[in-house]
C-alpha cells in the first residue's frame, strides 16, 4: 500500500526500476527467441506470425518499457539530489506519471494473452498496420497502450524541466549543473517537443482503426507516407531520448573514478544541446529509400552527418578527461569505459548510413539492424549498467558487488560484441532485416549461429546482474554517504540511502562538482544554505493509481468497442462504449477530488530530523 | 578540392586493403560487396569512402583510449589529487574542425551521387522502361514498351539502362536486388518512385522484398536474370506468342475454370495472380523454392517444387491469398497433372 500511495521521488526511482527491469526481462526473452529461430536456416522453431509479433513486441517493449522507464529511475533517484532539492517540482504528478506507464505497458503486454500481439513492426508502418492487413487487435493494443505508456513520459518530462528549472540549490547556476541533470534537462525538452508528435500519430492510427476514419488510406484521400513522417519526427529525436541521460551518466562516472573534473564542461553542455537541436532536423534520413527525391535526400545527408561533430566533440572530452587521471577500474567505470569505444562504433555506422546512396543499401538491412543496437545496447544499456552500479549505493545503501559486477561486464561485453559485430557484414550480404528465416547456402549461416551465441552469452550476463542484485539486497545497509570516495556532486554529500525530505537543510553551491570543492576545503559536508526548519512534505495518495487504472480500462472498452462477444451483455457494455465511459469517469472523478480537495501536506519538524537508518 | 585530394590520397592504401577485405564476402549474385553494376559500384565506392574514413577515426579513438587506459591507471599508494583541468580551448577546437572536415569529404561525393543516381530515365527512348508492382506476397513486372507481364523473374538485356516506376497494390515494400543497385519502397498511386539500374553481364542476381509486409515477407524474394539483346528479343516475342494449355483437354478446362480466373498464360486469364507464362523455366517457384539449375547448386527438380507448391501453398508462403487446389475440389492426380504441365511449360529464348 505504501508504495502505491508513495509520492516520493525516490520510491519512485524504484518502482521505475522494478517495472522498467521486468519489462527488459520480457523484451530479453523476446530477443533470445528471436535469435533462436535465426540461429540456423529454413528453422521453424516459431511461426512466421509469431516471429514478427516477437520483432515489433521486442522493440516497442525495450524502448518505451524497458531502457526508458529505468532512465526515468535514475532520473528521479538522482537529480533531486543532484541540485539539492527535497522533491521534485510535482510529486503527485510524478507518482501518475509513473502509474500511467505502467499501466501502459501492462496493457501492451496483455496482447501476448489477448488473442495476438502487434506484428507490423515497432514502426507500425501504415498500410501493413491497418486494419485491413493486420485484423488482430495486436496494433490496438500497440495504439492505445503505447498511448497510455506516452502519457507517464510527457508528464515525467514536463515534471523534470519545471524541478530542474525551479528547485536548484542557492548557487547553483546553470553552468555548475552537473552533465547528468543537464542531460536529463535536455532529454526532458526533448521529450517535451517529441512525444506530442508520436501521441498524433497514435490518435491518427487509431482513429483510423477503431472509427474508420481514412489518415493513412489512400482509397480515402490519405497517404501511408504521412504516418512515416510522423512517426520519425518523433523517432529520430527518440534516439536522443535514450542516449543522452547515457551520456550524462558517462560524464559523472569518468571524472569520479579518474578523480578529474570533466573536461571541457561547457562544451559538453554545447554539444548536449546541439545534438538536441539537430536531433529534430534529420528524422527523413530513416526515409531515404522511401522517395523524398534528391534534394530532400540530400539535405538530410548532410544535416544528419553534421550530428557527428558534437559527438566527437563529447567522445575526446571523455578520453581527456582521463588523461593526466587516477584511473580506478570499479565496475561502474568499466562499463563507462567499455561504453566510449561501442559508442563510437555506432556513431561511426550512423555518418554511413547517413549517405543516401550508399543507405539504400545499408537500409532494412542487418548492418542497420548491428547499428542500432550499438547504439542503444552498447551505448545506452551499457551507460545504465554503469549508472545502476555507480548509484546502487545512493539508491538502496548497499554497495553491489564488485566482482560479480566485472564478471557481468566482462560477459555481457563479450556476448555483446559477438551477437552485434557480425552483423554488419550480414547486412552487406544481403540479408534484410525482420526476416523470420533465411535461404542456406547464402554465407549467411555462420555468422547468424555467432550473433545466436553471442546473444545467450549477453543473457548470462544479465543474469549474473539480477543475482548480483539478489545478494546485494540481503546484505545490511551500510554504506557510507560517499562510498567511492571520490564523489563530486551534492547526491554524495548526503546519507545513502538518503532520508525523506533529502537534505535537512538545503546546501549552498560554490562552484562546479560542489562536494567535491567543500571536500577539498577540507569540510566533510556542504555549507547549510538555510536555518534547521521545520521541511514541508506532500502527503501520500491513491489517486494517481486510480486515475491510471481508470484510463486503462476506458482503453480495453474502447479496444473492444467493435467485437462481438457473441453475449448481449458483453455487447451492450463494450459495442455502446460503457467501458469508455465508465473507465474516463473513474480518472476524471479522481482528478475532481484531487481539485476540490485541498491537501496541505505535512511537516517534519527539526526534533524528528534525526536521520533515521543512517550511519556514516 | 585539393585537400579532399591530400585526405583521399592518404586512405587509399587503406582503401585498397579493405576492398579487399570486404570482397570476400558474400555471393556475387547477392552481396552488396560484389557490385554487378555501375549503380551498385557507385554505391559501394562511397560506402568504401566513407569505410575507409570511419576506420580512421577508430584508430584515432581506440588508440588514445588504449594509452589512457594504460597509462593512467591509480596505482598504490597515489593519494595526492591529479590536476583539474579545466579543457583545452585549441584542443577543443581541433575535435570540432577535424569531424567537420572529415564530414565534408564524406558530403561531397554524397551529394553528387545522390544527383547523378537520381536522374529520371522514365521518358528515356533507350531505356528499358519497367513497372514494378509488389503484391503480398509476389512481384509482377510490367514492359509498357513491348505490352508484356511477367512475374517474379525479371528478364533484362545487359548493358541496357533499366528504368523502373514501382507501385505497390497493397501494403508497402521495398524492391532490392543487392548487387545491381540499393533498395527502393514501393509505395501506393500518389507517391510512385522512378530509378534505375543496368547490368553489364550476363547471369541470375538476386532479389529480395526489404520492407516488412507481413507474414511471408522473408519469402517475398525474386531474381533479375541479365541475357543477351536477342535473347531479350526472342524472350518478349515468346511471351507475346499465344498460350500453350495442357494436351489433355479435360485436364486443359480443369486449368482454365480453376487457375486462370486469376492466373494468365500467353494471351489467356487474368492479372489478378502472377502471369505463368513460362513458368517452368523460371530460376524458381513462387519466388522461394529454387529451381535446379546453373548457379542454384542447392536447387530441386522444377517439377517436385511445383507440387510441393500446389499441394500446399500456405505452407510454403503463410498468408499468400492463393487458395488451396484441393479447396477448390481438384483431386491430387489432376494437381500432379497441373504440376507437370507448369513445370514443363517452358520459352526457348537463350
Amino acid at each position: 500500500m505504501d508504495w502505491i500511495t508513495t509520492v516520493d521521488h525516490k520510491k519512485i526511482a524504484v518502482l521505475y526500476l522494478i517495472a522498467g527491469g521486468f519489462f527488459f526481462g520480457i523484451g530479453g526473452i523476446e530477443a533470445i527467441l528471436i535469435r533462436i529461430q535465426l540461429m540456423k536456416p529454413m528453422n521453424d522453431f516459431v511461426s512466421a506470425q509469431v516471429f514478427n509479433e516477437l520483432i515489433t513486441m521486442h522493440g516497442t517493449t525495450m524502448i518505451f518499457l524497458g531502457v526508458m522507464p529505468i532512465i526515468f529511475a535514475l532520473m528521479n533517484a538522482v537529480v533531486p539530489l543532484q541540485i539539492g532539492a527535497r522533491d521534485v517540482a510535482f510529486p503527485f504528478v510524478n507518482a501518475l506519471g509513473f502509474w500511467t506507464f505502467l499501466f501502459g505497458g501492462l496493457l501492451l503486454n496483455l496482447s501476448w494473452l489477448m488473442g495476438g500481439a502487434p506484428d507490423a513492426g515497432w514502426t507500425s508502418y501504415t498500410p501493413l498496420s491497418g486494419s485491413e492487413y493486420s485484423g488482430t487487435h495486436g496494433v490496438d493494443f500497440y495504439t492505445i497502450g503505447l498511448q497510455i505508456a506516452g502519457l507517464g513520459t510527457l508528464i515525467g518530462g514536463i515534471n523534470f524541466l519545471a524541478t530542474i528549472i525551479t528547485m536548484r540549490a542557492p548557487g547553483m547556476s546553470y553552468m555548475r549543473m552537473p552533465m547528468f541533470t543537464w542531460t536529463t534537462f535536455i532529454t526532458s525538452a526533448i521529450i517535451l517537443f517529441a512525444f506530442p508528435a508520436i501521441t498524433v500519430g497514435l490518435v491518427l492510427l487509431t482513429f483510423d482503426r477503431i472509427l474508420g476514419a481514412n489518415f493513412f488510406d489512400v482509397a480515402g484521400g490519405g497517404n501511408p507516407v504521412l504516418w512515416q513522417h510522423i512517426f520519425w519526427i518523433f523517432g529520430h529525436p527518440e534516439v536522443y531520448i535514450l542516449i543522452l541521460p547515457a551520456f550524462g551518466i558517462i560524464s559523472e562516472v569518468i571524472p569520479t573514478f579518474a578523480r578529474k573534473r570533466l573536461f571541457g564542461y561547457s562544451s559538453m553542455v554545447f554539444a548536449t544541446i546541439l545534438i538536441a537541436f539537430l536531433g529534430f532536423m534529420v528524422w527523413a534520413h530513416h526515409m531515404f529509400t522511401t522517395g523524398l527525391g534528391t534534394v530532400a535526400n540530400a539535405l538530410f545527408s548532410i544535416s544528419t552527418m553534421l550530428i557527428a561533430v558534437p559527438t566527437g566533440i563529447k567522445i575526446f572530452n571523455w578520453l581527456f578527461t582521463m588523461w593526466g587521471g587516477q584511473i580506478r577500474f570499479t565496475a561502474a567505470n568499466l562499463f563507462a569505459v567499455g561504453f566510449v569505444p561501442t559508442f563510437v562504433m555506432g556513431g561511426v555506422t550512423g555518418v554511413m548510413l547517413a549517405s543516401a546512396p550508399a543507405d539504400f543499401q545499408f537500409h532494412d538491412t542487418y548492418f542497420v539492424v548491428a547499428h542500432f543496437h550499438y547504439v542503444i545496447v552498447g551505448g545506452l544499456v551499457l551507460g545504465l549498467f554503469s549508472g545502476l552500479h555507480y548509484w546502487w549505493p545512493k539508491m538502496f545503501g548497499r554497495v553491489l558487488s564488485e566482482t560479480l559486477g566485472k564478471w557481468t561486464f566482462w560477459t555481457f561485453m563479450i556476448g555483446f560484441q559477438l551477437t552485434f559485430f557480425v552483423q554488419h557484414f550480414l547486412g552487406l550480404m544481403g540479408m534484410q532485416r525482420r526476416i523470420v528465416t533465411y535461404l542456406p547456402n547464402q554465407d549467411f549461416d555462420l555468422l547468424n549461429l555467432v550473433s545466436s551465441v553471442g546473444a545467450f552469452l549477453m543473457g548470462v550476463g544479465v543474469i549474473m546482474f539480477l543475482v548480483n542484485i539478489v545478494i546485494t539486497t540481503r546484505k545490511p545497509v551500510d554504506a557510507p554517504n560517499d562510498p567511492w570516495e571520490d564523489g563530486r556532486t551534492l547526491e554524495w554529500s548526503i546519507p545513502s540511502p538518503p532520508p525523506e525530505y533529502n537534505f535537512k537543510q538545503t546546501p549552498l553551491v560554490r562552484g562546479i562538482d560542489a562536494y567535491w570543492k567543500e571536500k577539498m576545503a577540507g569540510h566533510t559536508e556542504m555549507t547549510p544554505a538555510e536555518p534547521v526548519g521545520s521541511i514541508h512534505m506532500p502527503s501520500a495518495t491513491p489517486l494517481p493509481f486510480v486515475m491510471s487504472v481508470g484510463i486503462f480500462i476506458a482503453g480495453l472498452g474502447l479496444m473492444f468497442s467493435k467485437d462481438d462477444f457473441g453475449n448481449a451483455f458483453m455487447n451492450g457494455l463494450f459495442n455502446n462504449y460503457i467501458v469508455v465511459i465508465i473507465g474516463l469517469l473513474i480518472t476524471f472523478g479522481a482528478m475532481a477530488l484531487r481539485s476540490l480537495y485541498d491537501d496541505h501536506g505535512w511537516h517534519i519538524e527539526p526534533e524528528d530530523q534525526d536521520e533515521k537508518g543512517v550511519r556514516t | 578540392m585539393m585537400k579532399q585530394w591530400q585526405v583521399a590520397k592518404r586512405i587509399l592504401p587503406l582503401l585498397a586493403v579493405f576492398s579487399l577485405l570486404l570482397s570476400a564476402c558474400g555471393r556475387e549474385d547477392l552481396s552488396v560487396m560484389k557490385p554487378q553494376g555501375p549503380v551498385a559500384q557507385g554505391q559501394y565506392d562511397l560506402m568504401k569512402l566513407s569505410i575507409a574514413i570511419m576506420i580512421v577515426v577508430l584508430i584515432i579513438v581506440f588508440a588514445i583510449a588504449a594509452y589512457v587506459l594504460i597509462r593512467f591507471r591509480r596505482r598504490a599508494g597515489q593519494n595526492e589529487m591529479p590536476e583539474q583541468v579545466e579543457g583545452n580551448f585549441k584542443l577543443e577546437v581541433i575535435w570540432t574542425a577535424i569531424p567537420l572536415l572529415l564530414v565534408i569529404v564524406l558530403a561531397v561525393p554524397t551529394v553528387k551521387t545522390i544527383f547523378a543516381q537520381g536522374e529520371d530515365l522514365s521518358n528515356d527512348k533507350n531505356a528499358i522502361q519497367v513497372k514494378v508492382t509488389s503484391h503480398q506476397y509476389w512481384w509482377e513486372f510490367t514492359y509498357p514498351q513491348y505490352d508484356v507481364t511477367t512475374a517474379q523473374d525479371l528478364i533484362i538485356p545487359t548493358g541496357k539502362k533499366i528504368a523502373f516506376e514501382l507501385k505497390t497494390a497493397d501494403v508497402l515494400h521495398s524492391f532490392w536486388v543487392p548487387s545491381l543497385a540499393g533498395k527502393m519502397d514501393t509505395n501506393p498511386d500518389g507517391t510512385l518512385n522512378k530509378f534505375s539500374f543496368s547490368a553489364p553481364n550476363e547471369g541470375v542476381y538476386r532479389g529480395k522484398c526489404a520492407e516488412l509486409c507481413g507474414r511471408s515477407h522473408a519469402f517475398m524474394e525474386f531474381k533479375v536474370k541479365a541475357v543477351s539483346q536477342e535473347s531479350f528479343d526472342k524472350w518478349v516475342n515468346e511471351m507475346k506468342a499465344p498460350a500453350v494449355l495442357p494436351e489433355d483437354t479435360q485436364l486443359a478446362e480443369k486449368f482454365k475454370t480453376n487457375c486462370l480466373s486469376c492466373h494468365a498464360v500467353g494471351d489467356q486469364g487474368g492479372p489478378v495472380a502472377p502471369n505463368l507464362t513460362g513458368i517452368g523455366g523460371k530460376q524458381s517457384v513462387a519466388g522461394i523454392l529454387l529451381n535446379q539449375g546453373e548457379g542454384q547448386e542447392d536447387g530441386n527438380p522444377v517439377l517436385d517444387n511445383m507440387k510441393e507448391w500446389l499441394h500446399d501453398p500456405q505452407s510454403v508462403k503463410p498468408g499468400n491469398t492463393m487458395p488451396n487446389p484441393k479447396d477448390l475440389g481438384l483431386t491430387d492426380e489432376e494437381i500432379d497433372g497441373i504440376a507437370e504441365y507448369l513445370a514443363n511449360y517452358k520459352l526457348d529464348y537463350e
